[in-house]
């Protein structure tokens, strides 16, 4: 049997109370973002300030963990000076990586900070091993995480051509979209994950309970209604039911979530170095109960590949907790390209 | 040893009968705001929520409402405090809908409140970014750690 390696695990935070959950769970790598604009996942109230970031990177630190600070929107002309102080900020940290998207970032990042550790953010969209010894090449980048609309052979393919580290997402809700580069949440309220940093703002959204049902609107855009036993899901564009030549459905995606938990053994003999679960606008409940199932998922492969099965309890605590409460295991074993 | 302290606490998902509810609703309403905002009281003078987000709360109304106790709690948050309201305004900046044991899962942090949205076991109606204020800065919350007790206890189950 060859020898597979077992990928790091990178969980979620936006919260203190996460990031020390996803330690104590077994996380072997925390990712979390600053309270603003230059966090895809700029949602009231959530995410670090500076005193919350150096104990969380304190507190990873001291069990042997890494911290990966993610400044994964595109600068807003003019205000570059911003994710230019956030980039120094995590160097300033001790971060063992930024993740970035933006390559004057990353262009900013390697003069200014050469010894500071640089990851490709699924943001910036690259797709192709092209794309990523490019950013290899010209800026350091040590890692990639790759978009989630590629199949697991064309995974694979990049692997065997970069030199880069190469990350995918193993679990959580999924934008698929060009990976957040999607107009339909700018078309509905004029911001979207890479101006503001969400995606469908809160302000934005209101539920409507009405007898035997709920709606959903986006700015007055009526994007779903659920009957009383349906389960429901985030209120974005891409996963509302409109009506199309007559018939209402999931016109552009469905809700469903990514749960690559099956592909596991394939994921680690291809080469994947860490596998990563979405997530930073959940609770540290959330945290704790994704992370424990893939960690111990993970632990289960090291005892070796032949003998891995998915054990149904994972599969019932991870599909608990997936949107939709749906699970797909997304493109990646996707017929067509 | 941990582990079997934390499992005889899991809270199971349930419904009360719904007998309690038609019970519980005639009762006055006022004792629970009274308790909640008091107990909400005690975690700001620990200094447990973040003024910055305090602030964004200031003179909105919200609504904790069991379903199945019948029990619904009204109160705002004006000059620093929680303040409990007498009477349940018609249409409060914010509302929580759930049954007790939603409730109480989502405060012992045994579920995630998108897990149990999801599920449609928890309802948030009104100011949909004032709900996301306040669920997450209670995640944010780092509670005290006991003597004798070994971490947030149910987040290591
Ligand atoms: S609308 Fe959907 S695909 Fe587009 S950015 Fe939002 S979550 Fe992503």
């Amino acid at each position: 049997m060859p020898h597979c390696k077992i990928p790091e695990l990178v969980c979620p935070a936006g919260s203190l109370p996460a990031l020390k959950a996803a330690v104590d769970n077994g996380a072997d790598t925390v990712y979390f973002g600053y309270r603003n604009d230059t966090n895809a996942r700029n949602f009231a109230g959530l995410n670090f300030d500076r005193k919350a970031m150096v104990e969380g990177v304190a507190y990873a630190h001291a069990r042997g963990r890494h911290v990966l600070l993610a400044i994964n929107t595109f600068p807003q002309p003019g205000r570059e000076a911003d994710w230019h102080a956030a980039i120094d900020g995590a160097a300033d940290l001790g971060a063992d990586a930024v993740i970035l998207a933006d390559v004057g970032l990353l262009d900013y990042a390697r003069s200014r900070h050469p010894g500071l550790r640089l990851h490709l953010s699924v943001q910036g969209s690259a797709t192709s091993y092209e794309a990523v010894n490019f950013a290899c090449r010209e800026f350091g980048v040590r890692r990639a995480v790759l978009p989630r609309v590629l199949t697991l052979a064309q995974v694979e393919r990049v692997i065997r051509n970069t030199l880069a580290e190469i990350e995918v997402f193993c679990f959580g809700s999924l934008c698929v979209m060009n990976e957040g580069r999607c107009w339909l949440s700018s078309y509905a309220t004029g911001e979207s994950p890479n101006t503001l940093g969400a995606c469908s703002p809160a302000r934005f959204v209101k539920w409507e309970k009405k007898p035997g049902r709920m709606d959903t609107r986006l700015n007055g855009i009526l994007i779903d209604r659920y009957d009383d036993r349906e389960p429901a899901g985030y209120p974005t564009l891409c996963k509302g039911r409109f009506e199309v030549n007559g018939a209402t459905y999931y016109a552009l995606e469905e809700p469903v979530s990514l749960n690559a938990l099956e592909l596991l053994p394939e994921i680690a003999r291809i080469g994947v170095a860490a596998v990563k679960i979405e997530g930073r606008q959940r609770s540290p409940a959330y945290v704790a109960q994704a992370t424990r199932t893939w960690r111990a998922a993970l632990d289960a492969l090291g005892e070796g590949p032949e003998g891995f099965t998915v054990r149904p309890a994972w599969r019932a605590e991870l599909g608990k907790l997936a949107e939709g409460a749906q699970v797909t295991l997304g493109a990646y074993d996707r017929p067509w390209r | 040893m941990a582990d079997g302290f934390c499992k005889a606490f899991t809270i199971p998902g349930f419904a009360l009968p719904s007998l309690v509810a038609r019970v519980g609703a005639r009762l006055p309403q006022w004792p629970h705001a009274v308790a909640l905002a008091a107990g909400f009281n005690a975690v700001v003078r620990m200094g447990l929520l973040p003024g910055e987000n305090l602030a964004l709360l200031e003179n909105r109304s919200f609504l904790i409402d069991v379903l199945d106790t019948g029990c619904r709690a009204a109160f705002t948050f004006r000059d620093g405090r929680f303040r409990p309201l007498f009477s349940v305004p018609d249409a409060p900046d914010l509302a929580f809908r759930a049954n007790l044991s939603a409730f109480l899962q989502i405060a012992a942090r045994q579920e995630d409140p998108d897990t149990l949205f999801f599920k449609r076991a928890l309802s948030v109606e009104g100011d949909t970014e004032l709900g996301l204020v306040v669920k997450n800065m209670l995640d944010a919350v780092e509670w005290p750690r006991f003597p004798g007790m070994a971490a947030p206890p149910l987040i290591r189950r």
